[in-house]
């Protein structure tokens, strides 16, 4: 799962939509695996303008990277520093969890992942 | 300039949806000036050569384009029509080697008569050396005779054109992704060619991000792939997803060398999806906040083979075990949650207002659902305030058929409000498969019987 991925995930429970606690989710005991993976300006700045940033943020220190700054970067600002550009692409695309929980901070519900691949199907209870 | 192009005589209803798709993600203005289901001619406008090429580059249904120079219904008439249009341009074309090639719809020439109708273009007075194999310049008489022409003894077509190529389609996409030799299908894989028209009326392309919540082995992010874009796909059914040993639908992105494409997949079911979104025209919704893709497409359970199915308890005052006995063993890690039979109807208003809520504006919806030849159980195509239908094409099987539904996602500025105030979810609880898919019925239920 990318952080990329991460960050367009909630907890699936209905009942946690309207709680603001349940995005992002939180990774726990995750393991990470560095790609390498050609990085695509373009993708990466059509990718930014959907990124929730204040999330990005909290899932990025979570992980044990450096902290990101407060406020997202302008489409210029990408195109011009490189190094920023970089990081990101490193961070969103090429950074996966493959093992591990994802945390509902609301509801407490944990969500496996699995070969990089996270179950977020519910027991009939939360449905 | 008008353009032909030639375009397969195959899913007729998917051929001009596909190249008006395609006109609209490369950004070109098309005027159609004829087209007919029965022939495979289509005849545009377009503000240049470069246009054409662009335009039909990665259409999976046309076979080629031309500069048309001419077009008439008797040969004289042709002929009159070249010399008035194009004579002009012919000193462009005097030295360098060249062929003309004559493609007959639909009837037949004989060798005499082909020789003939090419040595008729004498007075183009091209110089050139004559080459069969890779001339610099390709032309082509084309002929479109009557239906049943040939039994039927017609002398001569209804139509003539005559063009000078320019290039080529993508119809030779389809055999690279051909499913007999990907590494993981299953029963449900959609075929390559149709698959990769699917991607074409999503926009897939370049810098894009598109989603399948129904993805299976992964047959639409494979196409999606394949223009470019970055895909996410998602499953009720994880073992379609996670396979087994190397046949899986990461496997299927390696085979390809798709592996830069995939943005991730998970296991979900889409009525409890873990998306984050805000609902179309709430207060949150600013036209950008929570709109995360640029197209979905799908190919969702039609409830035949696959059995419509949700997260939930099927008869829970019947099984009424099922829920504590899921409170106590959820969070085990082999606990496979209970599903409940579904309706094809809520599924598909599911769809829409998902696709309503998470799509960018002008993002496009392209999803397969079943109709039925039989009038009384047809499904009809699903409607959204937020959502405007931009095609439908049908591909027609022996008892029954297909649809393949585009939409867009329109502006918050375009959408009809009293549409919006009107509009009724329909909530059907039925209780067995049959009851929920009146199509499934039609399909397993003889003819006799349903007379």
């Amino acid at each position: 799962m990318k952080v990329l991925t991460l960050n367009f995930l909630t907890c699936a429970v209905k009942a946690c939509k309207t709680s603001a606690d349940s995005f992002p989710l939180h990774p726990q005991d995750a393991e990470l695996v560095q790609d390498e993976i050609e990085i695509n300006p373009e993708l990466l700045i059509n990718v930014l303008r959907r990124v929730d940033w204040t999330a990005l943020r909290t899932t990025s220190t979570e992980l044990g990277f450096p902290d990101l700054p407060e406020q997202a970067p302008t489409t210029e600002e990408l195109q011009s520093n490189e190094t920023l550009l970089k990081d990101l692409h490193h961070l969103l695309m090429e950074t996966q969890i493959t093992e591990g929980k994802l945390v509902c901070a609301h509801c407490g519900h944990e969500y496996a992942v699995r070969e990089g691949i996270a179950n977020f199907l519910l027991p009939s209870h939360l449905v | 300039m008008d353009y032909l192009i030639r375009l397969s005589q195959s899913h007729e209803t998917f051929r001009l949806p596909e190249i008006q798709s395609l006109a609209v993600l490369e950004g070109i203005e098309m005027e159609v000036k004829s087209y007919s289901l029965e022939t495979p001619f289509l005849i545009v406008r377009l503000p240049s050569n470069d246009a054409a090429l662009r335009l039909i580059r990665r259409s999976i249904l046309a076979m080629s384009v031309y500069e048309l120079w001419g077009s008439a219904t008797t040969l004289d008439e042709l002929h009159a029509v070249v010399r008035a249009q194009t004579e002009h341009m012919w000193d462009r074309y005097m030295t360098c080697s060249f062929k003309l090639a004559i493609d007959c719809f639909q009837g037949s020439r004989t060798s005499e008569e082909k020789v003939a109708l090419i040595n008729a273009f004498a007075y183009l007075g091209f110089a050139g050396p004559i080459k069969m194999r890779s001339p610099d310049e390709e032309f082509t008489l084309f002929e479109e005779w009557a239906f049943n022409a040939v039994p039927l003894n017609i002398p001569d077509p209804n139509r003539y054109y005559f063009g000078r190529y320019l290039g080529m389609g993508a119809r030779d996409l389809p055999k690279k992704l051909d499913l007999k030799k990907r590494r993981y299908i299953s029963t449900t894989s959609m075929d390559a060619e149709l698959s990769l028209v699917t991607a074409n009326m999503a926009l897939a392309a370049p810098g894009k991000l598109l989603y399948d919540p129904f993805a299976g082995t992964g047959s639409f992010p494979i196409a999606c792939a394949q223009f470019g874009a970055l895909v996410f796909g998602s499953d009720i059914d994880g073992r379609a997803i996670r396979g087994e040993g190397h046949k899986t639908l990461k496997g299927n992105f390696e085979q390809y060398g798709f592996l830069d494409c995939l943005g991730g997949t998970f296991t979900a079911d889409l009525t409890n999806s873990p998306m984050r979104r805000r609902p179309a025209g709430s207060d949150g919704d600013d036209g950008m906040t929570g709109r995360l893709f640029d197209g979905i497409l799908c190919d969702p359970p039609y409830g035949v083979r696959e059995g419509l199915r949700v997260l939930g308890v099927k008869d829970p005052e019947k099984n009424h075990w099922v829920i504590p006995k899921g409170k106590e063993m959820y969070k085990q890690a082999d606990f496979i949650p209970p599903k409940k039979p579904y309706s094809l109807f809520a599924i598909l208003d599911d769809i829409l207002e998902f696709a309503a809520d998470t799509l960018v504006d002008h993002g496009r919806l392209s999803f397969w659902i079943p109709t039925a030849n039989d009038e009384e159980q047809e499904v009809p195509t699903p409607t959204h305030p937020f959502l405007e239908v931009v095609a439908v094409s049908t591909q027609t099987f022996t008892k029954w058929s297909r649809r393949l539904i585009t939409y867009q996602r329109l502006p918050n500025s375009q959408v009809d409000l009293a549409a919006l105030k009107e509009k009724q979810t329909r909530q059907l609880t039925g209780k067995n498969a049959d009851e929920l898919n009146p199509f499934r019925k039609m399909y397993f239920t003889t003819k006799t019987e349903a007379q």
